[in-house]
């Protein structure tokens, strides 16, 4: 099928606001290339477990596409016309499964040299979406907390060094409470700016209690959910004729019901939560990976006004000679390592967090729990600075927000 | 009386060695030879980098997974076959020509791989060329799992065929070295290899183990080995990725140490190292940084290679940019034979 012969029917199993909103903009839909129509299909078909944020700015995108002339149209999708596709991809079912088809395309454009060209299009559809949307003012500067180093005792080799350039790097920090005054600060901020899905806690480890205010997402608290995943992909592994493809088609197509998980009271969490594990590559293993791309997949889709990530110790990685004694281990851990993984994924969690709105007047601190090293970054913090004056949590939380 | 300088030179390249090892799989510039990423290869930067020629400048223009990138290394030209089922490469591969050109025999020609998905790595399908004619393959992870089912030990997490989809591991289809052929060929018992094993951290120690062998046992002139370690990126965890950096630096010098002590291959082998290609830049929204190399921006295709041994000037750094798939008709130049289909261009600094 091609999206000229889209029609509402095609729609009939889509959850019930994504099909409304499909319904709301099919005529406009008809007129986009294949190449790229299932890619916002699957932005659309998620509308009804999609965050406000994300709501909003589907609508605004949809909003753009609808409002744009015939030549526009050409110009804006010239690119993804281009783009020549299999008759297979053509007869997928992607309008019921646009994810997989956005995969399978994706190999197709590897296999055919059409990668290049199709990455050139997208990056060219979103500066002209990027260029046309008027995102709404953030309603409060956006505060970004990395804890890294649970657990570790000393450690000796540099930290945070892809960080220190883009702020002041600190080395007497009084870690005297100062998980509770970072904790206390994303709390005072949920209450002073309360929004939906806007202030976050994310621990790699056991949380911490917590205001019923701020969203909280744990790998201690989703062990059910994991185990009970690696439980069912390891049961589909073993079914004959089962290869990535259709192991990957099964993961996208599972709901929270699937993994006996109550969805019920926020489907829009429990939905976000089961993603974490089917979409995200080692979070279901390690917790440093987990908590990395937690806070990546929030930054993205949720966009969240606070976000405080504690790292916690992930499991260790036994080495073939250990696996090959067939000694069995406790669950031990990683200390440095995850040190090292928690490092990079504050840095990754800055990133992310400068690709928001209102990124110029952001603010971030990254610290190593227990110790004197943090590094805080924000518009009036020097770069590249370095301070050994011994300070309190509490003010390098109030020098960041100022 | 001595003998003319042309024929000193062709007997020189008949018995010039080549040995080929891909960096694998996958490495970015900031974490190997950028200047913050120096001190995770300290053998390559103090002990290798003096004595080589160094190309800063490597694309990859193919598709970035493992097995179809490293079979566009061994093609020359840049190969489209699906990356996770066990297909022969589309184009004649570096071992055909080879054989075919120089009438070797299949003992002269060896890959070690990590995983099932290459074990079609050696030779195409392609008429004229084709099966008999390419390199035999051999497989550590897959005769430890074969030595595993006599009983040895419970190694579940090493029959993991890949890190790119670890859930997944592709039908065999022949041609690879089977368990019984250890013996016969490596002169080493089951139970040997498999006490060795134990002795080892990772499976591409477990390659070098087997390649050290193949040197003393067969010699092969044309000899590849795909490690695999630092792939475990994908598990998102940085500390291991560096890990395995730190680890394959360390096998290249091992491996190199051995090339000079080796009385068949000291003063006669030419050894390249290169990864197959980078890993995603962290600025990239479309990936995850180091974990995968999925988005095709410049960190992931771009890398380096180092040449060193025979015929190679030593010290010498080239920014002009090569292609990955330029290896096969240099090889081919400095063997003697001709990689008819391959699309590469010789790279004219190492002739």
């Amino acid at each position: 099928m091609l999206p000229s012969d889209l029609k509402a029917e095609s729609f009939a199993a889509y959850p019930p606001e994504a099909k409304a909103l499909v319904l709301s903009h099919l005529d406009m839909m008809r007129r986009l290339p294949l190449a790229f129509l299932p890619s916002l299909l699957r932005q659309m078909m998620n509308y009804d477990y999609s965050f406000p944020v994300e709501r909003s700015m589907i609508d605004s995108e949809l909003r753009i596409l609808d409002s744009l002339s015939e030549v526009q149209r050409d110009e804006w999708f010239g690119g993804f016309s281009a783009i020549s596709l299999s008759a297979s991809l053509e007869n997928s079912d992607w309008i019921s499964l646009p994810a997989q088809f956005v995969e399978q395309e994706a190999a197709y454009l590897w296999s055919t040299h059409q990668y290049d060209a199709f990455r050139k299009a997208a990056l060219d559809y979103g500066h002209r979406l990027a260029k046309e949307t008027n995102p709404e003012p953030v309603t409060m500067r956006r505060l970004g907390i990395a804890v890294v180093g649970q657990g570790v005792t000393t450690y000796n080799a540099p930290l945070f060094r892809n960080l220190r350039e883009h702020g002041t790097w600190f080395t007497q920090v009084n870690p005297n409470r100062g998980l509770e005054a970072l904790l206390s600060a994303v709390e005072e901020r949920a209450q002073t700016h309360p929004a939906a899905y806007a202030h976050w806690y994310v621990d790699g480890g056991a949380p911490l209690p917590r205001s019923s205010a701020v969203k909280c997402v744990s790998y201690k608290d989703l062990t059910p959910l994991r185990v009970s995943l690696l439980k069912k992909i390891q049961a589909d592994v073993s079914q004959p004729g089962m290869g990535p493809e259709e192991l990957r088609t099964r993961l996208a197509r599972m709901t929270p019901a699937d993994l006996e998980v109550d969805g019920a009271s926020d489907p829009v969490l429990s939905r976000f939560e089961m993603k974490l594990f089917t979409e995200g590559s080692g979070t279901q293993i390690y917790s440093t990976t987990f908590a990395q791309w937690t806070a990546r997949e929030l930054l993205r889709r949720a966009q969240p006004l606070t976000l405080l990530v504690r790292f916690a110790p992930r499991q260790r990685q036994r080495p073939m000679n250990e696996l090959l004694s067939g000694k069995q281990t406790g669950a031990e851990v990683d200390l440095a390592g995850s040190l090292v993984d928690a490092d990079m994924g504050a840095y990754y969690h800055w990133i992310d967090q400068q690709r928001l709105p209102g990124a110029d007047s952001s603010a971030f601190i990254a610290w190593f729990e227990g110790h004197g090293d943090a590094v805080a970054i924000g518009p009036s913090i020097p770069r590249g600075a370095e301070s050994h004056s011994p300070i309190e949590m509490s003010k390098l939380l109030s020098l960041v927000s100022t | 009386m001595q003998a003319s300088p042309f024929i000193q030179a062709e007997s020189a390249r008949k018995n010039r060695k080549i040995v080929v090892v891909t960096f694998g799989g996958g490495a970015r510039d900031q974490e190997t030879f950028a200047p913050e990423g120096q001190e995770n290869i300290p053998h390559m930067l103090k002990e290798l980098a003096p004595q080589s020629s160094f190309f800063t400048h490597v694309t990859n223009e193919g598709i970035l997974g493992h097995y179809v990138a490293t079979a566009s290394l061994a093609t020359g030209v840049y190969e489209t076959l699906n990356n996770f089922a066990a297909v022969a490469p589309e184009h004649p591969t570096v071992f055909e020509y080879f054989r075919k050109d120089l009438r070797r025999p299949s003992s002269d020609a060896w890959v070690v791989a990590p995983s099932n998905g290459f074990n079609r790595i050696g030779e195409s399908e392609v008429r004229g060329f084709g099966p008999g004619l390419g390199a035999r393959v051999i497989l550590p992870k897959r005769l430890l799992r074969m030595a595993s089912s006599r009983g040895t030990a419970d190694f579940d997490h090493l029959l993991h065929d890949n890190y790119e989809n670890p859930l997944y591991t592709p039908t065999l289809a022949g041609g690879e070295v089977e368990l019984q052929q250890l013996e016969m060929i490596l002169k080493l018992s089951v139970d040997d290899f498999a006490s060795h094993a134990r002795t080892l951290s990772s499976p591409d120690e477990l390659s070098l183990y087997i390649t050290k062998r193949l040197m003393r046992e067969e010699a092969p002139s044309l000899l590849w080995i795909t490690m695999h370690d630092i792939d475990v990126a994908h598990s998102g965890a940085y500390s291991l990725y560096l890990e395995g950096i730190r680890r394959t630096d360390r096998l290249c010098a091992e491996l190199w140490k051995t090339i000079e002590t080796e009385p068949e291959y000291a003063g006669k082998t030419t050894m390249f190292v290169l990864p197959d290609f980078g890993r995603d830049s962290d600025f990239d929204s479309g990936g995850n940084g180091f974990q995968h190399h999925r988005t095709g921006d410049a960190a992931s295709r771009t890398t380096w290679m180092m040449v060193l041994g025979a015929g190679v000037r030593h010290g010498v750094v080239y920014n002009d940019p090569v292609q990955s798939i330029d290896l096969v008709p240099s090889i081919g130049t400095i063997m003697g034979f001709s990689p008819s289909q391959s699309q590469g261009k010789l790279i004219r600094e190492l002739v």
